[in-house]
């Protein structure tokens, strides 16, 4: 599951080559060369942490701009619930769902109301026999990546259930079909209105599905303004929001695992926590759990590098704003225990492992036999000033011909030093 | 052409806190050579299990680990205490962890077993009061 479309980019010219993102890239993705960053494609998987190190903000996000899709007859916004997160002094979520309509938008489906009955299909499938827990969430998809990069082994764990994103764009597609006969599928726009650049290559590169429902995907850093300055005139906000407190709870960390009801879950957040946590289940030493909630960034959605609001400042927001709503206004009431089809991933979320031929074994351990053979002489100070995250992806590196030991700069001193005390021999 | 890799690891006694870390660290090599998922799992968790025993009764050791195309070799080296009576230590529940390593949750007596239970042969050397040595050894 390589990504063909990345969200994630260098603009080169503001690049200092300053080391800061390689060090802090979860998946070793970056590397420093020629005096500037370079992003390793099939590497990244677009989690954003860079662009929140970046001192240069020389790493940006790519998305859409709701003026691209000016050729729809009909379109749908699609508001994650951190978007809420971001207005200070709201009470109502209709004022900014009407403002939303103002900006331009024919019909606003709030991914909440998805998010709602995912979590009560999800609760369904935690009492299926025979599925292997713990149930690893598929809502975050820098998450889904990263085990797809690094823990094949745990893609039996992962949730088979459409995220909600994903759920809410054919919802509303429903709706908007049954509401006017009179429009095509083709006529209609969904746009999601996200808070990171991971759910950006989620829709351009989809997982688990064929195709995405969704058109396109617009920031919430973009929208706030659009919305701020429309929500002034709104005197009468339109009945509009149809979400409850668990809709709501998912742009936070543990929004999705506790709306489960049970108390055998783990929610964590921050990605490099994200992955001592699968590290633990992938050494099966995390017991007893039914169901683990994974959020890349910080805080959960509303840490994503496409909000304006700090992620602590949204989730106290969110936390007003939810007082006095019904604990959820989405329910599946059909009696039944089994799962619909329409809900379901369409095909693996991840690839699954590939066995190597005994050629490729062989070379595999050779080439591996080289690495630890230039890693034992390299200073182990993992210092990045040769432009790798540390001397074991430069001894990589330098395997790959894709660097050279002259690259390390305390290599380097030794061989200048030594140079020099022979000179003064002489 | 090389036809087997070996990777070295110091245990440290010192700082229990830091247990298992050769655990992970050979599970990031294992794999980049592209092992199958069900060989790095049973690798990791039985270098785990080591590795927390190393640390529990042995103050530290060393790890060492060979990597040929059709197997995957595992060396535990320390010069704790020994085991008396090999039989006994690998019968399910049986531990002499001390009660503070049990409050954590360690020490059940299902490690050794466990590490038999995970590789495709397993030897132990032992002398008491000089020290262990476990070979380990999981077909790929």
């Amino acid at each position: 599951m390589s990504i063909n479309k990345h969200s994630v980019t260098l603009d080169v010219s503001r690049c200092k080559g300053c080391t800061n993102c390689i060090k802090r890239c979860p998946t070793e993705a970056i590397r420093v060369r020629d005096g500037h960053a370079i992003i390793k494609e099939d590497m990244c998987i677009d989690c954003g942490e860079c662009i929140r190190q970046c001192p240069y903000q020389a790493k940006k996000p790519i998305y859409d701009s709701f003026d691209d899709f000016s050729g729809y007859k009909f379109k749908i916004a699609l508001p994650a619930p951190a978007f809420f997160g971001q207005f200070e002094e709201l009470d109502d979520l209709d004022e900014i769902l009407t403002a939303l309509l103002e900006c331009g938008f024919d019909a606003i489906f709030e991914v909440s109301r998805a998010a709602e009955i995912i979590t009560e299909y999800t609760r369904r499938y935690l009492k299926r026999e025979g599925i292997t827990k713990p149930v690893i969430s598929s809502a975050c998809p820098a998450i889904v990546r990263l085990i797809n990069l690094r823990f094949s082994y745990l893609s039996e764990n992962l949730l088979p259930i459409m995220p909600p994103i994903e759920y809410a764009a054919r919802l509303a597609r429903k709706e908007a079909l049954a509401a006017h006969p009179e429009l095509t599928d083709e006529d209609i726009c969904v746009l999601f209105i996200s808070p990171c650049p991971a759910k950006v290559s989620y829709v351009k590169n989809p997982l688990g599905v064929n195709k995405s429902a969704v058109s396109g995907v617009l920031a919430v850093s973009d929208m706030y303004f659009k919305v701020r300055a429309k929500r002034k005139e709104i005197k009468n906000p339109l009945p509009l929001s149809n979400t409850g407190i668990i809709g709501l709870n998912w742009a936070g960390t543990g929004g999705e695992a506790t709306a489960l009801l049970s108390d055998k879950y783990l929610a964590a957040d921050g990605i490099e926590n994200c992955i001592k946590v699968l590290d633990q289940i992938d050494s099966g030493t995390i017991h007893d759990l039914d169901f683990v909630e994974l959020n890349a960034c910080s805080g959960g959605c509303v840490g994503g590098t496409l909000n304006v609001e700090n992620p602590y400042i949204a989730k106290a927001r969110l936390r007003t704003l939810r007082k006095y709503l019904p604990i959820s206004r989405n329910r599946v009431e059909d009696g039944k225990v089994e799962l619909p089809d329409d809900v379901m991933l369409e095909k693996e979320i991840v690839d699954s492992y590939v066995k190597v031929s005994p050629v490729e074994r062989l070379a595999a351990i050779s080439r591996m036999q080289e690495i630890e053979e230039i890693y034992r002489t390299l200073p182990k100070l993992d210092c990045g000033s040769c432009g790798a995250p540390s001397c074991h992806a430069l001894a990589e590196d330098i395997v790959k011909c894709e660097a050279d030991g002259g690259d390390c700069l305390i290599k380097l001193r030794e061989i200048y030093e030594a140079k020099e005390n022979d000179s003064k021999k002489k | 052409m090389a036809d087997s890799v070996n990777f070295h690891f110091d245990i440290d006694g010192e700082n229990f806190t830091s247990a298992g870390e050769a655990s992970v660290a050979i599970k990031k090599l294992l794999r980049q050579m592209e092992f199958s998922p069900d060989v790095i799992r049973r690798v990791s968790v039985a270098m785990y299990e080591g590795e927390i025993n190393m640390v529990i009764h042995a103050n530290g050791g060393t790890a060492d680990v060979n990597v040929y195309c059709d197997r995957i070799e595992i060396i535990l080296k320390d010069n704790g205490p020994g085991i008396p009576d090999i039989d006994l230590a690998m019968q399910e529940g049986y531990s002499t962890a001390p009660d503070n390593i049990r409050s954590l949750g360690f020490g059940a007596g299902m490690g050794l077993p466990n590490m038999q239970r995970y590789t495709d042969g397993m030897r132990i050397e032992s002398e008491v009061g000089k020290g262990t040595t476990i070979y380990m050894t999981v077909n790929t």
